[in-house]
């Protein structure tokens, strides 16, 4: 099972994550969950949400960056539902071994991702608050998923990527029905 | 009468009311038709319970009197200005075309021309009664068919007075007092200024001191004494006591009390006109109709046959969409109170022989209860939502939304939906409501929203949602299982008046209810907090909490709603198990807060 935690507040209006999604939510075991179409008023269900993490061997954090981290909502998700004593901490096992991908588009393109460029940092600099939240929880660390210039980028690449997505998360699907049968 | 008479009278009428209007609301037969059934089973022709159906009706016209004042109280001098052409164009045509066929049918009976003038014109007026009673349950009223039917009644009010007049210039024996006219007319003329008078001027600063005294049962006393002693005053100048009574009512429909009397006078009212139906039921003089009854069935044809069918014909001049016009014709069709006045005046006059009087007596008698029976037979061959209505008030198929019911709840959720640049399609029945919003441009449809063809011509089949914001949860519920039965794809959102109301709308499959006063009684007990000391954000999420643990407490109870007591039982387990939630959560924040101070804050959920 994979818990797809998606976090857009205008989905109509992506471009790319929509086609990200499209590519894979179809994927036999993987359980789209639309936070801002979940919780319009930020009253995030914490009780739900373990649940279905909990029922996952894979989570994936699905998202636009914004401000170089998640848009509010994912925030507010990770504050909430990460909670101590469950997710972390004493007797917070809950997410321990599970894999965690994070995919995330950029509106600018690579080359603004460089010392030089409009970011001031290569992408690898925006990764660690995001990873190590996801290490704190004793989850495996996957490679993440980058996709830059969202609005710019060309119908084949994104087609690629979005190819891309989805063979990824059908390996790890295969991956875990293969461990459940050993 | 003595009061033995009296207090036995009452208990019969009441009981007879009491057996058969729920009987006659039962089979759907409207409470007219009840109360005319309880008339004649204890009048003087069958179970002989009460014997003066003649003082009953005189003192149950009252009634009527009442009604005219309550429907003059909802109705300014500016509304009543706007009415001028229906009332004295559509009414005199109505009068006229209806009477004068009338005439020509009774002189073809034998009578003289000044007789059938008389019964013509009285037979031609309708029972304000009747019909008033009937558009109240139907909710025609504030309908534009409503507007056309009540017009024609307030000229036919006015009308009675010049027609009672003449009577004694038609007689044949008795001398044509022409001075006796001028009287009459100069009298008329004097009470309806004193009526002007009290109404305008006096009323209202007597209702402020009784007011101020704060006794409910002196202001209602007086608002009986206001109604009934202009209606003495009226009677006394030979002028239709109701007439009186709706001008008053008319004079005081701008007045800060106007509620406060309207609310006080309807009981009386709604009382006095049952019993007024059950003393027309008692006059019905079967003796008579089993004498005669080839002679009276004829007659009563006859005089509905040519009635209709002159309503019917007129019905387009005065502007009656299509399909309602045979509605509007079955309305009006049946003979009215003040025919029996006319009747009794003819009669003494000698302008009518006594055994006319007896048998029109019972004709209209028998028409009145003929009308609830015709209202049923229209509603069952004739009625159908056509789709003529629909092409000339709909200009815009494409209104993705449609309100029921724009007060408090519908406005709000109508302004939201307009700053959005949609314009959703408004269902209401209050016309003040509506003279608002066609202010501001909406698309408006008068009349009540549970009646289907209203609803198609509203455009119900292209819209996507309906949000039901009646207050009434009786009508709610009803329009929400028309609407499912008609279209059981359009997607609903809708209004509940409290939980019972929330709980009748999920059995019914609608997905998107809200309890009027959930939302903002939590945001109430949010500022509670908030003042308690309460941080802003920890309140709110308080209060997302108990909203969802509520609402999951409700949904489980749904299917045992019938059940008063497993529903106490999960509301009491659900209170507990949220009382242990927050206190875990609170223990568990302490124990962060503690053991961060005392790891040095190394919890990056509490850095």
């Amino acid at each position: 099972m994979i818990a797809l935690i998606f976090a857009h507040p205008y989905p109509d209006r992506s471009r790319a994550n929509r086609a990200l999604l499209a590519a894979v939510r179809d994927l036999d075991g993987v359980a789209v969950r639309s936070l801002y179409e979940r919780y319009p008023d930020f009253d995030i269900d914490v009780a739900a949400e373990q649940r279905a993490l909990a029922e996952a061997d894979t989570v994936v954090w699905q998202h636009p960056m914004y401000w170089y981290s998640t848009p509010g909502l994912l925030k507010h998700w990770f504050e909430k539902v990460l909670a101590r004593g469950w997710a972390y901490g004493e007797g917070g096992t809950a997410l321990h071994g599970k894999r965690c991908l994070w995919v995330v588009t950029t509106g600018a393109g690579p080359s603004a991702f460089r010392p030089e460029g409009m970011h001031g940092h290569p992408m690898e600099a925006f990764v660690p608050p995001v990873e190590q939240t996801a290490r704190f929880c004793g989850m495996r660390w996957e490679e993440p998923l980058v996709v830059h210039g969202a609005h710019t980028v060309g119908d084949e690449a994104l087609a690629a990527a979005a190819a891309d997505y989805r063979r990824r998360l059908a390996a790890l699907l295969a991956e875990a029905r293969g461990g459940d049968d050993e | 009468m003595n009061e033995h008479g009296l207090l036995g009278d009452a208990i019969v009428y009441l009981a007879a009311a009491v057996v058969c209007v729920p009987l006659a609301s039962r089979f759907k037969l409207g409470s007219v038709l009840g109360y005319l059934g309880a008339g004649c089973l204890i009048g003087p022709h069958a179970l002989r319970l009460v014997h003066d159906p003649a003082s009953t009706l005189h003192f149950a016209e009252i009634g009527v009197v009442l009604m005219l004042f309550v429907i003059g109280l909802e109705l300014d001098p500016k509304r009543l200005w706007a009415m001028r052409r229906a009332v004295f164009g559509g009414g005199a045509l109505q009068l006229a075309a209806c009477g004068v066929p009338l005439a020509l049918g009774a002189m073809a009976l034998g009578m003289s021309w000044q007789a059938a003038l008389i019964a013509g014109l009285a037979l031609g007026l309708s029972s304000t009664a009747v019909v008033m009673q009937t558009m109240r349950e139907r909710n025609i009223t504030p309908t534009p068919l409503g507007r056309a039917t009540f017009s024609i009644l307030l000229f036919q009010d006015i009308a009675a007075i010049p027609l009672v007049a003449i009577v004694p210039l038609l007689s044949v024996s008795g001398e044509p007092s022409e001075e006796g006219a001028w009287l009459g007319a100069a009298k008329a003329i004097g009470a309806i200024l004193a009526v002007f008078v009290i109404g305008r001027f006096l009323t209202r600063p007597i209702l402020r001191v009784v007011a101020k005294t704060g006794m409910r049962e002196v202001f209602t006393g007086f608002a009986l004494l206001l109604v009934l002693g202009i209606a003495a005053l009226m009677a006394s100048a030979g002028v239709s006591m109701a007439l009186g009574a709706f001008l008053a009512g008319v004079l005081l429909a701008g007045s800060e009390y106007r509620h406060a009397l309207e609310a006080d006078i309807e009981p009386f009212k709604g009382l006095l006109m049952g019993l007024f139906f059950i003393a027309v039921g008692m006059s019905v003089d079967f003796s008579l109709l089993a004498a005669r009854p080839l002679a009276v069935l004829g007659l009563v044809l006859a005089f509905q046959g040519i009635k209709g069918g002159a309503l019917r014909l007129i019905a387009k001049t005065l502007g009656v969409a299509a399909i309602e016009r045979w509605l509007f014709a079955a309305l009006l069709v049946q003979g009215g109170e003040f025919a029996f006045v006319v009747f009794g005046v003819a009669r003494s006059a000698q302008v009518l022989p006594g055994e006319w009087d007896g048998l029109l007596t019972l004709a209209v008698a028998l028409s009145m209860a003929l009308t609830p029976l015709l209202l049923i037979a229209h509603d069952r061959f004739l009625a159908r939502p056509a789709p003529a209505r629909e092409a000339d008030v709909v200009e815009d198929h494409e209104a993705p939304v449609i309100i029921a019911g724009f007060g408090r709840f519908g406005q709000i959720v109508g302004r939201l939906l307009l700053a959005h640049g949609l314009k959703p399609t408004v269902l209401d029945h209050d016309p003040d409501t509506i003279d608002l919003l066609r202010a501001f441009d909406f698309r408006v449809y008068y009349g009540d929203a549970t009646r289907l063809d209203l609803l198609e011509a509203a455009g119900l089949h292209h819209a996507k949602v309906l949000v039901v914001a009646i207050d009434d949860p009786d009508k709610s519920v009803a329009l929400v299982d028309v609407v499912r039965h008609a279209c059981p794809e359009l997607r609903i959102v809708a209004r509940a008046r409290n939980v019972g109301h929330w709980a009748a709308l999920r059995a019914r499959g609608v997905e998107l209810v809200e309890r009027e006063t959930f939302e903002s009684a939590l945001r109430a007990g949010r500022a509670t907090l908030t003042v308690l000391g309460v941080p802003p954000f920890e309140a709110r999420e308080l209060a997302d909490r108990f909203r969802r643990h509520t609402l999951e407490m409700l949904e489980e109870s749904l299917p045992h709603f019938g059940d008063v007591e497993r529903r106490r039982e999960i509301a009491r387990s659900a209170r507990r198990q949220l009382e242990e939630q927050i206190q875990k959560d609170q223990a568990a924040s302490r124990r962060r807060r503690e053991s961060a101070a005392w790891s040095g804050g190394r919890d990056p959920g509490d850095a």
